[in-house]
């Protein structure tokens, strides 16, 4: 366990170390970056004066060793725009994103396991069927326009909910629903597949000789082993769903994270913009390792791994 | 039963494909007006089933008076071109390294893994429209990111099918028989993996799709006046509590095109029996 433990965490920092250097290449992709945050009407003096004070005129080399330094340390430098510091913008942002992602994986785990479980008891039926179905609309629905739709319905002719901002737990509904649409197909079919898999194995077949009833075996027995890679997946999802909030984030004018990258990519404010790349990827590790971790308590035979 | 029902799911996805596939190839030959004209005196009119729609444009048109037909048609185009583009960018990339990573093995597989990781790990909607935000929307730079950016299951694919192919009695065969390294790879293992290759790329060049209307959408993907569905979706969204099909008719064409695409490229998992899961 422990070996396997070392190994991972080795693993989780060069991926945390790559990250940063492409979060680094990538915002100097446009060359010269005083330039373009200066705009179009700088003054050649405007420029130098940026250049000099975000420290650009240092050789790239330096910038980035300085990058990386700080950025080990925690210190994730000043955001041009808003004139902070990046980390406490991340800070105030982070809560909003969170919640929208935490709802989101609640009401896809809701939603998916009991269908992904029906659909498996009743294996080669119309429900399975129709479940499998749910499951590819909801894989080809663009998040955006579900976002819009919602709004026009839900937040307009109903009037139940409102159209943005984050004022009340309300304003997370819509939000975390189409969040949670993109989670839905993929822990749907793994549940169902998880099942199916679990009621064939000889476990089951030993606990219905036992005359175990049939809720107690579906819940108890099977459910336990189908949940292991339901874990696993859940925690990935969480990672894609944070990361992929910045189009939710911006339907529905939820001012998180994602609002926050968007922002500062429009501003080329790219302190804040190499920062929250770094944080994503950070904490999407981070949950890998975790779900890694839950899946070797839970299942043993994983741990030589 | 269910085989049928698979069949007409195929089937379906395949004509919403061909159709789509059809409008991309000859959508200057099937568009009724100019995608790019404006008439500002005949601005967001209603389509064909609504009352007091204009026969000249049976979908109406949009805040500019552009004919929305026209527009959807070509905006078919590009959504095509995008996800065509992306999925051969990011198929020689993603199928060269899992090619590589599962014939090899050793530490070449380990590298393989741990770019994997890291791709894995960077937020991908993120990363895109930074790139684009910095470097300046156009296709050429929207099509190269997303294919930089979208190889991975490409990559876990191809690796994870050659390993199994690798250790085939043919391959040994072949081996024996003297056949190069490059020989064996081109010859013994790809084609032995392509229909798991294939059905990859149908559901990447889905992906691809969405992820540009999303891009789009955001203002940081094709860039206006080209008539991305996306970037309809967003223009008209400042008009769509007063007449919603503005965001209907081109949101419901992107629907159904992931959709088919999706269609078909289950239909030929099932048909190949290939694996797409990593």
């Amino acid at each position: 366990m422990l070996r396997f433990l070392i190994r991972r965490i080795v693993v989780a920092l060069l991926v945390a170390a790559t990250v940063m250097t492409l979060a680094f290449v990538m915002t100097r992709l446009s060359g010269d970056l005083a330039t373009s945050i200066a705009g179009p009407n700088a003054t050649q003096a405007d420029i130098d004066a940026i250049r000099k004070a975000y420290g650009l005129d240092q050789p790239v080399i330096a910038q980035f060793l300085d990058w990386v330094s700080r950025a080990t340390m925690g210190d994730l430098g000043d955001s041009f725009f808003f004139k902070k510091r990046v980390s406490s913008l991340i800070g105030e942002r982070m809560p909003v994103t969170l919640t929208l992602g935490l709802t989101g994986l609640m009401i896809a785990l809701v939603v998916s396991l009991p269908l992904g479980i029906l659909a498996a008891v009743k294996e080669n039926t119309a429900f399975d069927r129709a479940v499998q179905v749910v499951a590819l609309l909801g894989q080809a629905m663009p998040s955006f326009w579900l976002g819009l739709i919602l709004m026009i319905v839900f937040g307009l002719q109903l009037g139940w909910l409102p159209i943005s901002g984050t004022d009340s737990w309300q304003s997370f509904i819509m939000p975390g629903v189409v969040l949670a649409f993109s989670a839905i197909p993929a822990l749907t079919r793994l549940t169902r597949a998880g099942m199916i898999q679990a009621m064939g194995s000889d476990y089951i077949r030993t606990a219905r000789a036992k005359g175990l009833s049939r809720a107690s075996i579906l819940l108890k027995h099977a459910l336990r082993n189908a949940a292991i890679p339901v874990v696993a997946i859940a925690a990935v999802q969480l990672g894609f769903m944070l990361g992929g909030s910045i189009v939710i984030e911006q339907v529905f004018a939820l001012h998180g994270v994602g609002f926050l990258a968007w922002e500062s990519i429009a501003k080329n404010d790219f302190p804040v913009v190499q920062a929250v790349v770094l944080v994503l990827a950070v904490i999407y590790v981070g949950l890998t390792m975790l779900a890694d971790m839950l899946n070797a308590l839970l299942d043993p035979r994983l741990r030589s791994a | 039963m269910r085989r049928g029902w698979k069949n007409i799911a195929t089937w379906i996805g395949a004509v919403i494909v061909g159709l789509a596939a059809f409008c991309a190839l000859f959508a200057p030959f099937l568009v009724p007006h100019d995608p790019f004209t404006q008439d500002l005196g005949k601005r967001l009119l209603v389509p064909f089933w609504m009352d007091g729609t204009d026969p000249q444009h049976l979908l109406g048109t949009d805040q500019l008076g552009r004919d929305y037909l026209a527009r959807l048609i070509y905006g078919c185009r590009i959504s095509m071109m995008i996800g065509v583009t992306v999925t051969i960018v990011s198929g020689v990339i993603g199928i060269t390294m899992g090619v590589l990573g599962g014939f090899i093995g050793g530490r070449v597989d380990d590298i393989v893994l741990f770019a994997i990781t890291t791709r894995l790990s960077l937020p991908v909607v993120l990363v895109a429209l930074a790139v684009v935000g910095l470097l300046g929307s156009s296709m050429t730079i929207l099509m190269i990111t997303l294919g930089l950016l979208l190889w991975e299951r490409f990559a876990v694919v191809a690796r994870s099918t050659t390993m199994q192919v690798r250790n085939l009695d043919f391959v040994a065969a072949a081996w024996c028989a003297g056949c190069s390294r490059f020989r064996i790879l081109a010859g013994e293992v790809l084609p032995n993996i392509a229909s798991h290759l294939v059905v990859v790329a149908t559901l990447e060049i889905a992906l691809a799709i969405l992820l540009e209307a999303a891009l789009s959408f955001l203002g940081l993907g094709v860039p206006p006046p080209l008539p991305s569905w996306g970037l309809m979706i967003a223009e008209a969204k400042d008009y769509m509590f007063f007449s919603p099909w503005v965001i209907m008719i081109p949101g419901v064409c992107l629907f159904v095109l992931v959709l088919g695409i999706n269609l078909l490229g289950d239909g030929l998992r099932d048909t190949f029996g290939a694996r797409t899961d990593p």
